[in-house]
């Protein structure tokens, strides 16, 4: 076939008529002009529209879950942790599953094959199986493979100390949110805040790239308790063996560094276990040191004793006669347990002499001693910042009669509460001041707070609380071998509706080593019920094996004489072998 | 010029190719980072978990028990105990 050359095409001489080549003209310059055109309506005018639909088909916003806080003890020991687990759930009508299924996903979550039926058989769109599983138990319940069940991700809080510490740490609610104690006092620390961020997706549903960060998540804080767990754990121990020997109804304990006002322990009892809440009633759950006012008794005469000598009424062996052991204020009398006849200041407090003690408050104008009390931090909550902290009981002093300052000077007439009057007891440890009390680690110790006492005063009824937990005190029963302790005992009686009762409140505050104070410790018994009910009988035992063992574990130096006890039951072990 | 031209249009292909080489690279990069960051939260989860653990353990109830119980241990009398002046003082 004969190649035809296109210049010499017999096509090209035709003529063809000239509108036919404007027609072609026109036609693809329309065609361009509506590329155009539609060109321009896709990007000017729909072009949000249509990135947002595009922006739908690979774009996620992914959301990042936060932790909550770590709770740790003064030396890091972990108290309380937030663990991941996996709550398994289910969309009902999705969930359609042969009975072999059901008899294995039973088995899995540890449930009646009838009970998971049950929430099976709702028709509602969602259902929990069971929540809060271990991570391990979830994968293999998703690993069946059965339609319509989920998991979902949770997080719940552990507390390995369990109950030994349960009322400082208190716990957290279905959200992990706190509900009581210092998980609710400092929940705005220790709260994570999930943060969210948006992310291109591949067909796999691998994370390819980020888009943008729409919230950064926020880690909840990790807070360190002034608690030392050794300490905790010794204070609930002898508090718990102490309640069971006397066959008491609640009780209460404090220990406090008298160096930086740290609360180092604090247990209650009943207590209850953090980790199974399930069977819980309001009497275990209150924390009685910081939530419940006692009269305290006793425990008060050493600061009407501070106060009659700062005002230099009385001096340390200045004598007062408390014969015959009763004494009638207006209509009403009071008396001493037993009858001592001519005391010093110093054996009012020694043998806690409510005669001693009245007399010396009725020599002072009732504002001094409100005053005094004010300023002891009576009648006001500490505002600690814990939930439920109540502040006592301590009425103006202008309505004040005078038996009620009297009994007042001996702690009856005036509530407190156990950690309100174990921080009073600071005075007379350190010299005459009171530091605020704090249950987080205090970082740099406080120089000093604010007087109350002199130092001189401070120093002269330390050793008149030296004397009462002597021979010859109410509380030989404190006494630590190796340590010089001080304290007072407290014996109060119950007001129920108004009225004095045959129950009981045994009480001892009292601190070591008297040579250079370290710890505070307050002890409290409600309504002992085995015979005894004195506080130098029920809580100074207390009060001596925990601060023996406290001292011992913070390494203080005895300051007492130990070399001949040392010298003989070294002889004694010999002669054993 | 026209060898300008081809020049300048292998330099513009050159350039489109290695910006979809690095756009690829980073994506694998960022997998990478995805990946690292997952285990670090896992790994988080298992410390959280193994201090639980620890605690526990070292509970002490339980390290109280063990010792009175396993290992006949008892609380030193007084008199057992001798005091040691720090020579350091």
């Amino acid at each position: 076939m004969k190649a035809v050359k296109f210049a010499r095409s017999p096509l090209l001489s035709e003529r063809l008529p000239p509108w036919r080549q404007r027609f072609v003209l026109v036609l693809l310059l329309g065609a361009f002009a509506t590329l155009l055109g539609r060109a321009a309506y896709l990007q000017g005018f729909k072009n949000e529209f249509l990135g947002d639909k595009g922006r739908a088909r690979f774009e996620r916003v992914i959301d990042i879950s936060a932790t909550r806080g770590r709770i740790t003890d003064r030396h890091g020991e972990v108290l309380a942790v937030s663990t991941p687990v996996r709550s398994i759930w289910a969309i009902p009508e999705d969930a359609q599953l042969t009975p072999a299924q059901s008899r294995a996903l039973a088995a899995l979550l540890e449930l009646n094959v009838s009970e998971v039926n049950n929430k099976l058989s709702g028709d509602g769109e969602f259902a929990y199986l069971k929540r809060r599983l271990a991570p391990d138990v979830a994968e293999k319940v998703l690993a069946l493979g059965l339609p319509g069940i989920h998991q979902k991700n949770e997080y719940r809080r552990y507390y390995p100390a369990g109950e030994v510490a349960a009322h400082v740490l208190g716990f957290t609610g279905a959200e992990d949110s706190g509900q009581e104690g210092i998980e609710l006092a400092f929940d705005g620390q220790l709260a994570g805040k999930p943060g969210s961020r948006r992310v291109i997706r591949d067909r796999r549903g691998n994370v390819v790239e980020d888009v943008e960060s729409i919230r950064p998540p926020q880690e909840g804080r990790d807070i360190a308790l002034a608690i030392d767990s050794k300490l905790q754990y010794l204070a609930y121990s002898h508090l718990k063996s102490a309640l069971a020997e006397h066959k008491a109804k609640a009780g209460g304990i404090v220990v406090i560094d008298v160096r930086s006002g740290e609360v180092l322990a604090l247990a209650n009892l009943p207590t209850f276990n953090p980790n199974n809440r399930s069977k819980l009633a309001g009497a275990q759950l209150r924390n009685r040191a910081l939530t419940d006012s006692f009269e305290p008794g006793s425990t008060l005469k050493p600061f009407t004793a501070a106060l009659a000598l700062e005002q230099g009424k009385f001096r340390f062996d200045s004598t007062i006669q408390t014969a015959p052991g009763k004494m009638t204020i207006g209509t009403a009398t009071i008396s001493d347990a037993h009858v001592h006849g001519l005391l010093t200041v110093a054996q009012v407090i020694q043998k806690s002499s409510n005669i001693g003690s009245a007399k010396m408050a009725l020599a002072m104008k009732p504002d001094e001693m409100w005053s005094m009390f004010n300023r002891l931090g009576f009648g006001a909550p500490l505002k600690l910042g814990f939930p439920g902290e109540v502040g006592g009981r301590l009425r103006p002093a202008k309505t004040w009669r005078p038996i009620e300052q009297a009994t007042m000077a001996y702690g009856h007439g005036i509530s407190v509460t156990l950690v309100q009057l174990a921080r009073s007891y600071l005075a007379f440890a350190r010299d005459g001041d009171l530091l605020p009390l704090s249950l987080a680690r205090v970082g740099v110790q406080p120089v000093s707070g604010t007087q109350v006492f002199s130092a001189q005063t401070a120093r002269e009824v330390r050793a008149m609380l030296e004397l009462a937990a002597q021979a010859g005190g109410t509380a030989p029963l404190a006494q630590i071998p190796g340590y010089r302790v001080a304290g007072k005992t407290g014996t109060a009686h119950k007001l129920e509706s108004g009225v004095y009762a045959q129950k009981y409140v045994a009480s001892f505050v009292g601190f070591a080593p008297v040579s250079d104070p370290r710890l505070i410790v307050a002890v409290m018994i409600d309504e002992p019920g085995n015979g005894k009910h004195f506080g130098g009988d029920v809580a100074a035992p207390v009060f001596s094996r925990v601060m023996a063992g406290s001292l011992r574990a913070l390494g203080v130096a005895p300051d007492a004489p130990l070399k001949p006890l040392v010298l003989t039951s070294v002889e004694a072990l010999r002669e054993g072998m | 010029m026209v060898r300008l031209n081809l020049l300048l249009l292998a330099i513009v292909v050159a350039c489109a190719l290695s910006v979809v080489s690095a756009n690829h690279r980073a994506r694998k990069l960022f997998t990478e980072l995805e990946a690292a960051q997952k285990r670090m939260r896992e790994l988080e989860i298992e410390w959280g978990q193994l201090q639980l653990e620890q605690s526990t353990v070292a509970a002490h109830v339980r390290v109280e028990k063990l010792a009175r119980e396993r290992l006949g241990m008892k609380q030193p009398v007084p008199g057992q105990i001798v005091a040691i002046e720090s020579a350091a003082k």
